[in-house]
């Protein structure tokens, strides 16, 4: 145990950072995921197969390609990274900030896909009754449809966060691999198997990644079944 | 009060084309299923969107094609009880009944929860979750969620429909209540001829998106050719009587008519109480002269006024008692042996056994004196 949590300031930060962006990514990526799993769900408008095939790309593509095109966009010269830097001063190349936005696109697939099966299971006419009891479209959205996805919505979230501690490849690509900046933890992982006599690191690093993926899935799976329990729907 | 409809739409290959208009306590809109009554009443909710019409409820204009106005169903006030219940099921009895009162402006609200949660008798209920009820306890939940609501209107879709008869006996007395103590007006949708009888004030019947007849329930409970085959064995008279006394030695209960006494097996009600009866047509027989010597304790005296050709053997023949309406379902044989033709003088026997608690409904004192 002692030689396990014996880290390095660098190696410590890298397991802070990676919580730090996992969560961010993952509490970012949140309602946006909901927002484009309604629209997926039940929306119909033209398109709606070219938002779906977009939504999944970063799960069909390699990862390095993502990274790339996050570069292109959100680098400090992209059209979008420009927008983001003048009028909120948000900077995302070679900043924690987009590792944690090259993050939150690569689970973005996982968690939509997971909030969208539970939407299509809602009962819509449940919706239809509360409006009959004088709830406006938003006050159903929030009363009924949110409360009835909720496990969806946590096994999404919780999908974002355990792909976003592995994300590797997006991540290098887009921020690089800067200590206590943009090192995550399998960046640590992978730059310990680099040099000579890093094994050890690397091995203790690869224990905590393990002993963080399966404690929030654990964690994912005890609150799914709270709620569960709490709804029981027929 | 009053419900004003006219309305066309067309989903799939089935065309609705209805026009009514009530202002009766309870509107039965009664029907085989397929008839246009539920996808009346989803237009009335708000929850379809007519092609064509007007509705209006209490003068208060919810749909109006030609000037473009359709009332979100949020902004209706109409409550709805589906037949499928469709309690929210990750809230309590108690968070469902409050649901709509939340929504609903101070000043508007109406009755409280006690007395709702008293008149359904589902107070034990309340710290439960819709998952834990019986099919009759969430339709009574159901019930008074709407009802907390506020409406301006009510409506229940087939309310019964699902359940059993034990469970619809235990229901039908709240739904009684409901109408008789509470002043909200309510559209029924059933396709039971027994509950429309009992419940009742005015019939609306629909067949194939069309409505097909409407007028007050003893009227359109003689029109034995508007029913389908199986519920024309349960069709026949409703008659408005009242408790005149009863016969303890015997177990019976009086009623008064404008056709004569008629006695029934003994009924939980005080004297001078009104009681709807529903005389089916099978089960009365027809007499050319007072009859001696017979069981049956039930003779009335009347004209026939029509006869009309029934289904295989039958014949339905309209007696006018005193002004009360009697229909008898007869073989044409007996038609035939007995030369029954209209304006012949008859008399009506019914048995007293026939009549059992379903036909028989009760109401309030206060009601009738009013």
């Amino acid at each position: 145990m002692n030689w396990l949590l014996d880290l390095s300031p660098d190696e410590w930060n890298a397991v802070r950072l990676s919580i730090k962006v996992a969560t961010v990514a993952m509490l970012v990526s949140l309602p946006i995921g909901i927002a484009v799993a309604l629209l997926l769900a039940r929306g119909r408008f033209w398109g709606k197969t070219l938002l779906n095939g977009i939504v999944h790309l970063p799960l069909i593509l390699p990862p390095v390609v993502t990274g790339y095109l996050l570069l292109l966009a959100f680098g400090r010269r992209g059209p979008a990274g420009a927008f983001f830097a003048d009028y909120f001063g948000l900077v995302f190349s070679f900043r924690w900030t987009g590792a944690a936005l090259a993050c939150g696109v690569m689970g973005f697939p996982l968690m939509v896909r997971a909030i969208r099966l539970s939407i299509e299971t809602v009962d819509r006419r449940l919706e239809a009754a509360a409006g009959t009891l004088g709830a406006n479209p938003f006050w159903v959205f929030a009363t009924i449809t949110l409360p009835l996805i909720l496990p969806g919505m946590i096994a999404g979230a919780i999908l974002s966060f355990a792909k976003a501690m592995g994300e590797f490849g997006a991540t290098i690509t887009f921020v690089s691999n800067i200590p206590n900046e943009t090192q995550t933890l399998p960046s640590a992982i992978y730059t310990f198997t680099q040099v000579p006599g890093g094994d050890e690191g690397a091995l203790r690093l690869t224990l905590i990644s393990i002993v963080i993926s399966m404690t929030a899935l654990i964690a994912s799976e005890v609150l799914a079944r709270r709620v569960g329990r709490r709804m029981d729907i027929e | 009060m009053s419900v004003a409809v006219d309305i066309g739409h067309r989903q799939g290959g089935f065309s609705l084309e209805a026009a009514f208009e009530s202002s009766g306590r309870l509107t039965a809109l009664f029907g085989p299923s397929g008839s246009g009554k539920t996808s009346l009443i989803n237009a009335i909710a708000g929850l379809i969107r007519p092609e064509r019409g007007r509705i209006a409820v209490d003068g208060r204009v919810l749909v109006d094609t030609r000037d473009s106005v359709f009332v979100p169903r949020h902004k209706r006030r109409i409550g709805m009880v589906f037949q499928d219940a469709r309690l929210f099921p990750h809230l309590s009895v108690a968070a469902n009944l409050r649901y709509g009162r939340w929504f609903t402006p101070a000043a508007e609200r109406y009755g409280d929860i006690g007395a709702v949660v008293e008149l359904l008798g589902i107070g034990h209920l309340l710290d439960r979750r819709p998952a834990k009820l019986s099919g009759g306890e969430k339709q009574r939940v159901a019930i008074g969620r709407a009802l907390l609501a506020s409406p301006r209107l009510l409506l229940m879709d087939e309310p019964l429909a699902s359940l059993d008869e034990a469970r619809k006996a235990e229901i039908l007395p709240y739904i009684e209540r409901l109408r008789d103590e509470t002043k909200i007006p309510i559209v029924y949708v059933s396709h039971s001829i027994a509950e429309v009888a009992r419940l009742a004030s005015d019939v609306v019947v629909m067949a194939q998106g069309k409505v097909a007849a409407a007028g007050s329930t003893a009227k359109i409970m003689q029109r034995l050719d508007l029913l389908a085959h199986e519920e024309r064995m349960e069709g026949g008279a409703v008659l408005d009587t009242r408790v005149l006394r009863h016969d303890e030695r015997f177990g019976m209960t009086v009623l008064g008519s404008p056709a004569g006494d008629i006695r029934v097996p003994f009924l939980q009600a005080v004297a001078g109480q009104p009681v709807r009866l529903r005389v089916r047509a099978r089960d009365v027989m027809i007499a050319t002269e007072r009859p001696h010597g017979l069981s049956a304790l039930n003779v009335l005296a009347g004209r026939i006024t029509a006869i009309e050709p029934g289904e295989g053997a039958a014949v339905e023949v309209r007696i006018d008692c005193s002004g009360a309406t009697v229909m008898a379902r007869i073989t044409r044989q007996s038609q035939h042996a007995l030369s029954l033709a209209v304006g012949r003088d008859v008399f009506a026997v019914i048995k007293t056994v026939s009549f059992d608690q379903a036909n028989m409904a009760t109401a309030p004192k206060e009601r009738f004196d009013a």
